[in-house]
């Protein structure tokens, strides 16, 4: 009995033009292609129907998409980097560690960065912390290849184009001498989405801090940011304050109520935020 | 759409084997239903439950999602390729299973966690292996036979680097006292 219950086509360009054009003419044929990074979520959520494709087109080959380094004082990211690779690099640990927060070890050693950012599911944790360090991402599609702010590109989702492939991701090398918080509440078990995710970091002006799980989207929200500098108020009050300007509603659901939630965060975020004034790290 | 069959060329076990299939088809099928390689269990068919890992280049990985197709050119190894050794002898000795369904799962897992440099440490043993999902619930067997298995190896690898060390008259100070 076929796992994916409907056909599709299996393509591995070599690089980012052939995969680019190959799109473009899948998508001209009516294919409905998808690039596939680990694919895991492709063929989990194919399995349900809830996802739907004739074509996929394998991009983790693409050098550029496998690179992992520094380039002229930022690290670079290639998507197609497992989220072990990630961590095992140990080049970032903010990255590393938020990342590793997802699925288990073995899923992690198949799950892309590029495609945890392109998950369609609601979490999509590893964007966290390209989020606080202002992160750059490198986007090649049928208009070229360019490189922008993820804060521009990335607004509950990453926006790309049809036919646009994420290629990578940058990060100033710097950000990684910074104190850093990463925080993973979930319901009960060791595996699971978040009922909460922080990602935080220490910086020369302040602390910022991106979040999954509280809302229906992954966010980083400037506005809030000013409320939990405000060092003239007690931290538990900046907490209250901040969680007045959460850009939508907290998640209310099986795993959680909004309540509750709620509660989960304030206290992780009381965690986080001791943490970060006093200059020291936290990374679970 | 109708789907045809491709021929791929896949390095399972160390040999070069074909196998005609369906860009669909998951690995884990493939190496049961065409090579006969049973020892990769379906469970959930979803990621969750670990009984269908195997190693892609030497990273143990859950072959329900993988595409065959996106194989060739990698190594694959399964529970049959690791040949018995001393990770399955101990999981038999510590009696660190009893259906047996998730066993070859653990012990793919497993064999690669203990092969680790450095050696392990508490927090990567237990982040590793909550990949693997055991119904009859052996963990507390499992754990035991998996941390047997590091502490001999990681004793013999410090036994091994002493002996190094001794032979080269190092006696492992290079480097660590220059400044
Ligand atoms: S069958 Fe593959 S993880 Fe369960
Ligand atoms: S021994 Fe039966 S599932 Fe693990």
């Amino acid at each position: 009995m076929p796992m994916i219950p409907f056909p599709f086509d299996y393509y591995r360009p070599a690089t980012l033009q052939e995969a680019v054009a190959l799109f473009g003419e899948l998508d001209a044929g009516g294919k409905r292609p998808l690039y596939y990074n680990g694919g895991t979520e492709i063929l989990t959520l194919g399995r349900m129907r809830e996802v739907h494709t004739e074509a996929v087109i394998d991009v983790k080959r693409i050098p550029e998409c496998r690179m992992l380094g520094r380039h002229a004082g930022m690290f670079v990211w290639g998507a197609s980097l497992t989220l072990s690779e990630v961590h095992d690099a140990g080049l970032f640990p903010l990255l590393g560690k938020t990342g590793a927060g997802v699925a288990d070890r073995t899923s992690r050693n198949k799950i892309t960065l590029g495609g945890n950012i392109c998950s369609q599911f609601i979490y999509k944790e590893a964007v966290l912390p390209l989020l606080v360090t202002d992160s750059l991402v490198r986007i090649v599609g049928p208009t070229g290849d360019r490189v922008a702010p993820i804060g521009q590109l990335f607004d509950q989702t990453l926006r790309l184009g049809g036919g646009d492939l994420l290629v990578q991701a940058m990060t100033a090398t710097g950000y990684a001498e910074l104190p850093y918080v990463t925080i993973k509440r979930r319901k009960s078990s060791a595996i699971d989405y978040p009922l909460v995710t922080i990602a935080a970091i220490r910086t020369q002006e302040g602390m910022r801090f991106a979040f999954s799980g509280l809302c229906a989207f992954p966010f980083r929200s400037l506005e809030m940011e000013d409320i939990l500098n405000n060092r003239e108020l007690p931290i538990a009050q900046r907490i209250q304050l901040a969680s007045a300007a959460l850009p939508g509603p907290i998640l209310n659901d099986i795993k959680g109520s909004a309540l509750y939630r709620k509660h989960v965060w304030s206290v992780a975020m009381t965690e986080a935020m001791e943490a970060l004034e006093k200059g020291a790290s936290i990374g679970r | 759409m109708k789907e045809a069959r491709c021929q791929l060329e896949l390095r399972i076990n160390g040999d070069t084997r074909l196998a005609n299939a369906y860009p669909t088809d998951l690995l884990l099928d493939v190496l049961r239903d065409s090579f006969g390689l049973t020892g990769a269990k379906p469970g959930c068919r979803n990621g969750d439950c670990g009984a269908c890992t195997v190693w892609v280049d030497g990273q143990p990985m859950k072959s329900c999602l993988l595409l065959a197709a996106e194989c060739p050119g990698l190594e694959v190894t399964t529970i049959e390729g690791l040949k018995g050794g001393e990770m399955q002898r101990a999981f038999v000795e510590q009696f660190a299973f009893q259906c047996g369904y998730c066993t070859p799962g653990f012990i793919m897992n497993a064999e690669a966690l203990s092969r680790l440099q450095p050696p392990p440490d508490e927090d990567t043993i237990r982040d590793w292996l909550q990949s693997n999902i055991c119904r009859c619930t052996s963990y507390e067997e499992i754990r035991l036979a998996v941390r047997e298995v590091i502490q001999r190896r990681s004793e013999g690898k410090l036994a091994e680097e002493a002996e190094r060390l001794v032979e080269d008259g190092s006696g492992g100070m290079k480097g660590e006292l220059n400044g």
